[in-house]
């Protein structure tokens, strides 16, 4: 798209040339606004990367402190709904990669239309997110609020789990470190749900003004920022995925 | 005007898309085959190294990093390497204070 | 030889500028909905004065109270949470924004050439962010206030004291998001918005200090964040985190926090240290010696402020090896520091020194700095921590950084760069005065602290034994001094708003893009955007752009 390459920046500077509406004042050239929001959206996402870094760290020295009870932690979790949800998250990322190109190619109704998809898919996560956290809340594995040791002092009573992985039961020591597993369970995964809501509400304020066809004049550096950021939600469960789900199937 | 060229927009074409998102399945798929198969140790390792592979196809594909300006490129590694500091340097005192236990 | 380089209009003829970024559009909403870096700036000014004098009204506080050995002015838990208000105000509210948000702000886009900061929205929004996060912080205050000392340490902040850790935890939280957006903006600008020509070794070496800060700024603050996070969840709903007697570590809360304040302390610091590089190159009419050792200098502190954290914590349980990896590390630091120190005397070897205020701060903060920078190493040593850490060495210390430092650096800069902002000068007599007052109020403020401390005096405690009230009452009274020494150019600059003499466009006939222009300046900086064919501090080029001047005129 010629519009938005380089060639701008070859404009001479001096004097009042033409601006597209949306370029800011103080920018000189289309090109250089451009830069600059997105340099400023990965310098947002560095930020984001260190806040997700406190918790990864607390993770990986728990996890090596109460392995057990992480293990058998872990135990507690679908690794159905798990894979499902993974599946999902890269497929709203694949069409939010989409609804950028469609930007790019000035496809208005393409756009739209993945810009929905991308919504629908951000509510489907949640909403497989939320019958998982409403499975904890039932066997009462919520941290602080509402959390009994039974399924790890007597993992025999929890059918379901005790048929898969025949877990010994935990002395209470170290069953009640499991709380801290959940308790990183439900900081990480629900850190990166806020994120997600975040994206969602975005997104809808994205879709009104794709339909106005807002992005589609050439002007598409808040779709590919925002494709930036929801690409990077992604990323990081991709990293919870096997942390909290599949690392520890076998460890007993 | 900036006394630097802009950068050159690359528009990655849909069927790469196509491919990497193909690909990110089927290691999803991978990942968890293998997480049904006993490795002992290597189950870990085997999950993050797939993990690091998905999560270098969604930079370099889909956040276009692969075709972004050697400054996108820095500063996507310079959040990784303080990401590593922050945990080797915490995990340095972790680790010895119970040496051999780790 | 004059005695000053001093370059002031006649008098009788100047004028302010008609149009400048003051007057270009009136109302209070037109400040409140400014877009304009410079007015911004402006704004932060205010607001950070402010809540300098909250947190100099608790300093005193604490000072009046040491000045018997008993505890008899307040309850002892009283000035706990005096002395935890003090520290958090200071640092979150008044050092790490003070010279990025007020200095930085409006003169590093007028330094690269550039109409405004990359994204003005987000710097305004960081001001608001910034305005809530204090109002949180008085809210705090006045409801009952905080008592577990600036640094939230667990598990006392967690499960042992009833005090307004929450709101507190909070305000802070939210300062830090204005701090990271400022630091974003700074970053991006320096790398976007350079004019034609200004490559990054013909950038002022106040850009490069805050380049550096801000990539602190960006990559520590999160971590603190999610540490605060991580608190507030332990006190709402008692997750374990940071509770030894559910498994967790408190220990886990100080790596994560000091992983942010370490490097906040260059944070704080660095922006200061830009300023001191303006301030003496342009009294000694000498380039910065070494202008590209001092630049990769401030980098070098941003990138080796990663890695020294845990020297925050060698009593605290931290095993024997990180401990001596640390505080090897530690002794990196120095470096880059000594590095700054040694050029910036080179710089004055043979240079055109004159005295006026700014200059007389900047003499300040070099001999502050360096003795409180030197005892930062003999806590960086282990041995030598393990005596005197939690005593009132390590207060002395950490105040002849902050405030012999920082705090003249931040003088230095809002006398350097006022006539600029204001298009007036202040009285010269009584700023120098100021400027020697709060020198001499400082040294006996802090100098009798590190004795203190050797012998062992404690920090953080209402009362004391009875042979240590001497060095207080100096410690005291020397704080009354430095009371002095900080209220005067508060009313002599708002007196010279007014009053002052027009300042022109260069009076100091320094060399930067920044002078060039009219003081006070336009809204959009530049009439037309410079194209910049000079190194950074040329004074030769600025005697031929004068010729060239005359000859036009």
């Amino acid at each position: 798209m010629p519009e938005n390459t380089a060639i701008a920046g070859a404009t001479e500077v001096e004097g009042h040339h033409e601006h597209p509406p949306y370029q800011r004042h103080h920018f000189e050239t289309m090109g250089q606004q451009n830069d600059a929001t997105n340099f400023a959206m990965w310098l947002f996402l560095l930020t984001e990367i260190m806040f997700f870094g406190g918790l990864f760290t607390a993770y990986l020295i728990y996890r090596n402190w109460y392995y057990p009870a992480f293990v058998q932690g872990s135990h507690q979790l679908s690794i159905f709904w798990g894979t499902l949800n993974t599946a999902v998250l890269i497929t709203s990322s694949f069409t939010m990669a989409m609804g950028v190109w469609c930007a790019e190619m000035r496809k208005k109704s393409a756009l739209v239309l993945c810009l929905v998809l991308t919504f629908v898919l951000g509510l489907v996560f949640l909403g497989i997110k939320s019958i998982e956290y409403h499975e904890k809340w039932e066997k009462h594995h919520v941290p602080g609020l509402r959390y009994n040791l039974d399924s790890f002092l007597n993992p025999a009573s929890d059918h379901e789990v005790y048929q898969e992985y025949h877990d010994k039961p935990l002395p209470l020591d170290m069953a009640r470190h499991t709380e801290l597993y959940f308790f990183l369970y439900f900081a990480m995964t629900g850190m990166h749900a806020l994120h997600m809501i975040i994206g969602i509400g975005i997104l809808t304020f994205m879709i009104i003004q794709a339909q106005r066809g807002a992005y589609t004049t050439g002007h598409v550096t808040f779709v590919e920022n925002f494709g930036l950021y929801w690409h990077f939600v992604d990323i990081i469960w991709i990293f919870l995925f096997p942390l909290l789900y599949l690392i520890s199937r076998h460890a007993n | 005007m900036s006394n630097h060229a802009e950068t050159e927009h690359h528009i990655v074409s849909p069927k790469l898309y196509v491919v990497i998102f193909l690909s990110l399945l089927c290691l999803t798929g991978l990942t968890v085959a293998a997480s049904y198969v006993e490795m002992y140790s290597f189950n870990v390792v085997v999950a993050l190294g797939i993990a690091i592979v998905k999560a270098m196809l969604v930079v370099l594909f889909f956040m276009h990093v692969k075709y972004s300006s050697k400054l996108t490129k820095l500063t996507v590694f310079s959040g990784l390497f303080t990401f590593m500091v922050l945990i080797f340097m915490t995990l340095a005192d972790y680790i010895s204070r119970a040496w051999g236990r780790w | 030889m004059s005695d000053t380089i001093v370059v002031l209009p006649d008098q009788a003829t100047a004028r302010l500028p008609k149009t400048n970024y003051l007057n270009k559009e009136n109302g209070l909403l037109s400040w409140l909905l400014t877009g304009d870096h410079k007015r911004i700036a402006i704004l932060y000014l205010i607001s950070i004065t402010f809540f300098f004098f909250i947190g100099g009204a608790l300093a005193s506080l604490i000072r009046l109270e040491l000045l018997t050995p008993q505890s008899d002015l307040m309850a002892t838990d009283t000035y706990n949470k005096v002395f935890s208000m003090h520290g958090i105000i200071m640092i979150f509210f008044f050092l790490v924004p003070s010279v990025p948000a007020t200095i930085g702000n409006f003169f590093i886009p007028m330094m690269l050439g550039a109409k405004d900061l990359a994204l003005p929205k987000i710097n305004l929004l960081s001001w608001y962010l910034y305005m809530a996060a204090g109002t949180l912080a008085i809210y705090s205050m006045i409801v009952g206030g905080v008592d577990t000392g600036w640094t939230f340490t667990t598990p006392l902040s967690t499960h042992y004291v009833n005090t307004h850790v929450i709101t507190t935890g909070l305000a802070v939280f939210i300062a830090g998001f204005s701090s990271i957006f400022t630091g974003l903006n700074f970053i991006v600008t320096i790398h976007k918005m350079r004019a034609p020509g200004m490559t990054w070794f013909r950038m002022p070496l106040f850009v490069w200090s805050h380049y550096a800060a801000s990539i602190l700024m960006v990559l520590g603050t999160p971590v603190l964040a999610i540490a605060l996070v991580l608190i507030v969840l332990e006190r709402t709903i008692g997750i374990g985190v940071f509770d030894p007697t559910k498994g967790g570590d408190p220990l886990l809360f100080q790596h994560l926090f000091w992983f942010y304040s370490h490097p906040a302390v260059y944070i704080m610091i660095l922006p200061g240290m830009g300023v001191i590089s303006e301030v003496i190159s342009t009294f000694s009419r000498k380039r910065v010696f070494g202008y590209t050792a001092v630049a990769f200098s401030s980098v070098a502190i941003a990138v080796f402020g990663f890695f020294v954290w845990a020297h925050h914590m060698f009593i605290m349980g931290i095993s024997n090896y990180a401990v001596l990896v640390f505080s090897l590390l530690t002794m990196l630091v120095a470096v880059p520091s000594a590095i700054k120190i040694f050029n910036w005397a080179f710089t004055l070897y043979k240079g055109s020194v004159t005295f006026e205020t700014p200059m007389l701060y900047a003499f300040g903060f070099m001999g502050l700095f360096t003795i409180g920078g030197l005892t930062g190493v003999f806590l960086g040593t282990a041995g030598t921590d393990i005596h005197l850490t939690e005593t009132y060495f390590i207060v002395a210390h950490f105040h002849f950084v902050m405030v012999g430092g920082m705090l003249m650096a931040f003088l230095s800069g809002i006398h350097f760069y006022w006539p600029k902002m204001t298009g007036r000068m202040y009285p010269e007599k009584i700023s120098q005065l100021a400027a020697v007052v709060t020198f001499i109020g400082f040294n006996f403020t802090f100098f009798p602290q590190f004795i203190l401390g050797t012998l062992g005096m404690p920090r953080r405690y209402a009362s004391y034994p009875p042979e240590f009230q001497v060095l207080n009452v100096f410690s005291t009274a020397g704080a009354s001094i430095l009371g002095v020494g900080y209220l005067l150019p508060v009313l002599y600059l708002t007196w010279s708003l007014k009053y002052g003499a027009i300042a022109g466009n260069n009076p100091w006939q320094a060399t930067g893009l920044e002078w060039q222009t009219q003081s006070p300046p336009l809204t959009e900086n530049f009439t037309e955007i410079p194209i910049v064919d000079h190194e950074a501090y040329d004074y030769e080029w600025l005697e031929r752009q004068k010729e060239k001047e005359v000859a036009s005129a």
